[in-house]
């Protein structure tokens, strides 16, 4: 299969020096929703800003539906839409014009029945007359994305777009995504919200002080993180793991008064059970147990502290 | 060359002007009214006659001038460095459209506009007095040329500014005295010769004397100047437009 957004050794250097990509390469595959995940000033922005044509690259190359973004600019472009990270509008326009003329700009003829549909969507219809200043900052969001979803494209960029936004939102994003992903349309998406990439994503890329660290299926990286320790706080502190317990490859902890249990919580039975028991059995009194599961979020950290060591 | 995209910003520009239609009318026709009741009537009475022509009638073409060359400028540099301003320039950047093409939209209705307030003043001007077109052909000539050429121009501003100070300053530090020292209100030839000399490295002298011929027989300097002179900016202009164009400036970072 080929890759839709096809990134090879892309390179960027802004005009003060800094380097904010450094040879990214990422092939996204078409339908895929993909989420990069990185801290403030990584490089999510600009990777998305070189691939739309908002910045130039200094070096590397990249293609979107096999169209080079330099020389086949037109048609990598009419493909794509993007959601940017900040709110621009213009604040005396009405919604649905400047909704409409996003289509125009794309070189498309207008649409009503269209625009209607992404505005019902993304509710809003009912706000297509208003003003842009007269509307709230969530709904300046969801104008936005009807502004990039107005030209039907193909590949959609989300910088970020359910910062500082509510749940109900929220919701409705995710329902116009799962809309789109059904189309066959292909999603790339930055996020701080961890939760957001694993609940939607197909796959995550993490990306670090302009370098790709990682791009892993979710799947595999939710079973990395499938796995949960249970804690098991010990009435009176022992000297080692009794013999009984060995099956159970228990950690105890240096003062003796607690023991970890690592356990896989998608196995077919995590062994919970038959520890207590154990335990019961060899006489040793439960002062308190607690489970706690390593997050996405500390693997990144961990990804991303490893990166910079 | 993408012509829906370009119909989409040029009437988008457009629509904007036509929903402020009396503040964007308004100013100009109020001002033009009052030139020609403060240099018209009032000075005019004791100038009585420039060149065979009325004191009134003569600073017609200057007055539209002026508010042709300011308007143009003011809307173009306003056009293009709002977007930019405000941030929404990433979705003209994002578009499948090229630079010349955005170019065209904006630069395409800043001049309507300019010739629409031209044309507005040229009408209010029969209210006040007494006026003939001796050449309307070369008049709509100069007056389109004029528009498009200081669109240009103020296109240029508009993507060179970085702030609002800069938006006014090269109007007003540039345009307005060159306007006023060029003819626009007396003839070249009533000055001093020194400064007769001076006035010729004026370029506004050479449109002001072009278009005046258009509409009495004549001129300070030669029409063929005139058109040379407006053709020498507009590719001027655009030269500017084309180096924007291949290196980004200030609009792609
Ligand atoms: N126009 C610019 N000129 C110079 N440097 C820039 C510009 N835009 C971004 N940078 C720098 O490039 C680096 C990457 O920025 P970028 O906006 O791509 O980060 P990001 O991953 O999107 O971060 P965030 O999560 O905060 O949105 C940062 O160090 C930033 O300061
Ligand atoms: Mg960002």
């Amino acid at each position: 299969m080929t890759a839709i957004v096809d990134v090879d050794n892309l390179t960027k250097t802004y005009d003060g020096g800094l380097t904010a990509l450094s040879g990214v390469s990422l092939r996204i595959e078409q339908g895929e929703i993909i989420a990069l995940l990185g801290p403030n000033g990584a490089g999510k922005t600009t990777l998305i800003s070189a691939l739309c044509g908002i910045t130039s690259p200094s070096s590397g190359r990249a293609t979107v539906g096999g169209h080079d973004i330099v020389t086949g600019y037109r048609k990598a472009r009419a493909m794509i839409g993007l959601v940017p990270q900040e709110v621009a509008l213009e604040p005396f326009e009405r919604v649905i014009n400047t909704v409409n003329f996003s289509r125009g700009l794309f070189g498309r003829r207008r649409d009503d029945a269209l625009t209607e549909k992404i505005l019902r969507q993304l509710s809003l219809w009912d706000k297509r007359r208003a003003r842009i200043r007269e509307l709230s900052g969530g709904m300046k969001r969801r104008v936005l994305i009807a502004k990039a979803l107005v030209h039907e494209p193909r590949v959609l960029f989300l910088d970020e777009p359910t910062a500082g936004v509510d749940v109900e939102l929220r919701r409705d994003m995710w329902r116009v995504v799962e809309g789109l992903r059904a189309d066959g349309v292909t999603i790339i998406l930055t996020t701080h919200y961890i939760e957001e990439a694993e609940a939607i994503a197909d796959r995550i890329a993490v990306i670090d002080k302009g370098r790709i660290l990682l791009v892993e299926e979710k799947t595999a990286l939710m079973t990395r993180l499938g796995r949960k320790t249970l804690r098991i706080d010990l009435r009176e502190p022992v000297e080692a793991v009794p013999a009984s317990l060995a099956d159970y490859d228990l950690e105890l902890a240096p003062d003796g008064r607690s023991l970890s249990y690592h356990y896989d919580t998608r196995g077919d039975g995590t062994g919970i059970t038959r520890l207590l028991q154990a335990l019961a059995a060899a006489g040793l009194g439960l002062r308190d147990i607690q489970t706690t599961q390593s997050s996405l979020e500390e693997i990144f950290v961990g990804m991303i502290r490893e990166g910079a060591a | 060359m993408n012509g829906p995209a370009i119909w989409a910003i040029y009437k988008y520009e457009m629509f904007r002007f036509f929903r402020t239609l009396m503040e964007s009318l308004a100013s100009p026709v109020i001002s033009t009214s009052l030139y020609f009741v403060v240099f018209g009537a009032a000075i005019g009475s004791r100038i009585e006659q420039v060149e065979g022509v009325s004191y009134g009638a003569f600073i017609v073409p200057g007055l539209i001038m002026l508010s042709v060359m300011t308007q143009s400028i003011s809307n173009a540099s306003f056009g293009i460095y709002f977007p930019k301003f405000i941030g929404t320039i990433f979705e003209m950047l994002s578009a499948p459209i090229n630079f010349l093409e955005i170019v065209i939209g904006y630069v395409g209705a800043a001049a309507t506009k300019s010739l629409i307030i031209g044309v507005v003043i040229l009408i209010t001007a029969f209210f006040f007095v007494e006026l003939r077109i001796a050449h309307p052909f070369a008049m709509l000539l100069f007056l389109v040329l004029t528009c498009l050429s200081f669109s240009l121009f103020g296109f240029i501003i508009g993507i060179w500014a970085e702030n609002f100070q800069q938006l006014q300053l090269i109007p007003l530090l540039v345009i307005t005295p060159l306007v006023f020292l060029g003819g626009s209100f007396y003839s070249i030839s009533m000055l001093p010769p020194t400064w007769q000399v001076v006035s010729l490295f004026n370029p506004i002298v050479y449109l002001m004397s072009g278009f005046r011929w258009s509409f009495f027989g004549a001129a300070d300097v030669g029409v063929g100047w005139s058109l040379l002179a407006i053709a020498g900016f507009t590719a001027l202009c655009l030269g500017v437009i084309w180096w924007i164009f291949k290196t980004g400036y200030r609009i792609k970072s």
